[in-house]
């Protein structure tokens, strides 16, 4: 038999129908939609008369208009209520279960898949969001959706699809204290440039990759569409069983022996042939920066902005001039020691506990830097139960910083928690895009460590010099 | 809705990674409905904080009136998976993308909007580069582009999103065709690992 990877495994195993001259009609087990691409979507099923096939298998948050202040205030934003409005008549109407803000369960569609057990290995899983890729750290085929396939896998459960490459990406060796898995995939992206996983899968390999904790993984592969791949997966292995093992929807007694077996035929044949491969030694990887208006603009911590004189490309130049513009950045200077405004400290790349834990490492016992405003906002509302069972709260509010109720928040800046015009942040979000964090803002991306170092300092910092 | 041939002037956007928040920011994505996005379109390259057109953006140019194509930098529409990139572009007369390039989740969602993602190879596209304003032809059944020099050019594109485009098949009623196979594969699968119960 030919040698497969996990993805060529996976692939095969979901393939409903395959008819000449028409992309295969995939499976699809867990369908995962949130208040912003779902509401075209339910209207096309009203409009055809259809229902949602499998709203057992489909689960429903609330996280990008969600406000991030206290739940017992109204919501002042109108047409973001009514969006979540909709979402609620949407899910009681065609039965789907809801985690709504006034839920324990609730937070970013992303954190709570895999903290509810619902993301398990081998699974075909999509979502009306491009980060959907996260939940490729468990070994499942996860990739986003545009709205108009969100309403043709609530109608059929399947998509019509076509397979795609595999792009191994291989790290080896051990992590520098101070460097993280953010830095890695951020140090990827700037070797790879955001468009160069176009058309494959990234595949996460090497013994780095294996010494990685799940919600490790899951920051690298959230960031799988930054480097331009649908979807980015770390085999299954020992650590994801026990990450999974007593959560709410994972399998239990004999179905979970039955599961495990399953999941251990997974991982990658001996043999089996990538399209591309990549290789980074994690001994010479740094913390990293971005500086520029893509992911692919990232520096280690102690480099310099590039010159766009030293750039052949006319394209490229003129990109990079206009970024540097955009950011008021010199070339050739180091972007370590420059001023910021705001840290934001969440997102679905890094929310998670771990990440709170980490920030918190470096806020303990200092203060945020007069000249910066901190936002702390939890993944999930499990994630914020743990991290104040913790102390982190109280650790991030006697530094001065601002700890939330869980969501989006300043990732994308759709529920009133943004940058001002020409404002700096450090975020641990996962794109520097022009306006992404509020129209004129400026992002620098980074680690949780590099974000609650700089806003100690209030600039640009390289965490070890606080470690 | 069918789409066959398209014949217009080009706007030239020489940038490369184009994303879907530049071409339309988050704050418009609150709708629930497809309508009045093509305000969004572009918002924050197109227009001043005070809501004035700047003058500079290309689209805001005289010439830029009915254009139909727009041709773009590499990897056109990467970042977040919103179709309301593809709805506002369409909405706002745009009916091709022309480019080196594209995101594969935008790609997919232009190609189920009537918008055509056009990908030619490098000295095709430095030509429209240097040609703004100039007339292109895109023959979508022939898979060709004419160029404002003449020359012809070939696009690829799949097959199957062409016949849904040229012959305006639904898609969605192409899979519900499929229920009996959907319904023997979930039957298969009763128990199975990978379902969640």
């Amino acid at each position: 038999m030919k040698a497969r990877t996990i993805v060529e495994k996976i692939w095969d195993s979901h393939v409903v129908a395959e008819k000449p001259g028409a992309p295969a009609l995939l499976y699809i087990d867990l369908h995962l939609t949130h208040e912003v691409t779902s509401p075209q979507a339910f209207s096309t099923l009203r409009e055809r008369g259809l229902k949602v096939r499998r709203p057992d298998l489909t689960i429903a948050t609330m996280d990008h208009s969600t406000p991030t202040t206290s739940r017992d205030l109204p919501m002042l934003d109108t047409v973001g209520k009514a969006q979540l409005d909709q979402m609620e008549k949407n899910c009681k109407d065609f039965g789907i279960r809801l985690y709504d803000l006034k839920t324990t369960k609730q937070g970013i569609v992303h954190v709570i898949g895999p903290e509810q057990g619902l993301t398990q290995p081998g699974m075909t899983i999509v979502c009306g969001d491009s980060h959907t890729a996260t939940h490729g750290a468990f070994g499942a085929l996860a990739f986003g959706i545009g709205t108009s396939q969100v309403g043709h896998v609530f109608a059929t459960q399947c998509l019509l699809q076509t397979p795609s490459q595999s792009y191994a990406i291989r790290v080896e060796g051990a992590l520098k204290p101070g460097v993280s898995a953010k830095d890695i995939i951020l140090a990827v992206i700037a070797k790879i440039g955001i468009g160069g996983g176009t058309g494959t899968v990234f595949e996460y390999q090497g013994s780095t990759i294996r010494s990685l904790s799940m919600e490790e993984r899951m920051t690298i592969c959230n960031m799988s569409i930054e480097g331009g791949a649908r979807a980015g997966l770390v085999a299954p292995d020992d650590t994801t069983y026990q990450y999974i093992s007593g959560r709410e929807f994972a399998p239990k007694g004999a179905d979970w022996d039955a599961a495990v077996a399953h999941w251990k035929q997974l991982p990658t044949d001996p043999g089996a042939q990538y399209a591309k491969e990549l290789t980074l030694d994690a001994a010479t990887l740094e913390p990293m920066v971005t500086f520029g208006t893509n992911p692919g603009m990232g520096i280690p911590i102690n480099g310099a902005i590039p010159d766009p004189a030293s750039v052949s490309d006319p394209i490229e130049k003129s990109d990079l001039i206009k970024a540097l513009k955009y950011m008021d950045l010199e070339p050739g200077k180091q972007l370590k020691g420059h001023k910021i405004d705001v840290v934001f400290v969440g997102s679905c790349t890094n929310s998670r506990i771990s990440d709170l834990r980490a920030a918190a490492s470096v806020m303990k016992g200092r203060k945020v830097n007069p000249s910066v405003r901190m936002l702390v906002v939890p993944g999930s509302m499990q994630v914020k139960k743990q991290a104040e069972a913790e102390g982190l709260d109280k650790i991030f509010r006697d530094a001065g910083a601002d700890f939330r109720e869980a969501g989006c928040s300043m990732c994308l800046a759709m529920n009133g928690d943004q940058l001002e015009p020409g404002e700096y942040s450090v975020s641990t979000s996962n794109r520097n895009f022009e306006g992404r964090q509020g129209k004129g803002g400026r992002t620098f991306l980074a680690s949780p460590l590099t974000a609650a170092a700089s806003a100690v300092t209030g600039v640009v910092t390289d965490v070890r010099t606080l470690l | 809705m069918k789409l066959e041939k398209i014949e217009s002037k080009i706007a030239v956007l020489p940038i490369d990674n184009i994303d879907t928040d530049q071409i339309i920011p988050a704050r418009y994505l609150k709708s629930i409905s497809k309508d009045g996005l093509g305000e969004g379109l572009f918002r924050d390259w197109r227009l001043n904080a005070d809501g004035t057109p700047k003058p500079d953006f290309v689209l805001n140019k005289p010439e830029a009136k009915g254009v139909q194509i727009l041709v773009t930098g590499d990897n056109f529409g990467c970042g977040s998976s919103r179709e309301h990139a593809p709805w506002a572009l369409v909405q706002s007369g745009i009916r091709a993308v022309i480019s080196t390039s594209f995101a594969d989740i935008f790609k997919g969602n232009a190609l189920k909007n009537q918008l055509l993602p056009v990908v030619v190879p490098a000295d095709a596209h430095a030509e429209l580069l240097k040609s703004p304003w100039a007339t292109v032809k895109i023959d979508l059944v022939a898979q060709k582009v004419t160029l404002p020099s003449g020359r012809v050019v070939e696009f690829p594109i799949d097959a199957f999103a062409k016949t849904c485009l040229v012959e305006g098949v639904d898609e969605l009623g192409y899979m519900l065709q499929q229920e009996p196979a959907i319904a023997a594969f979930e039957a298969k699968r009763v128990g199975s690992v990978n379902t969640l119960r």
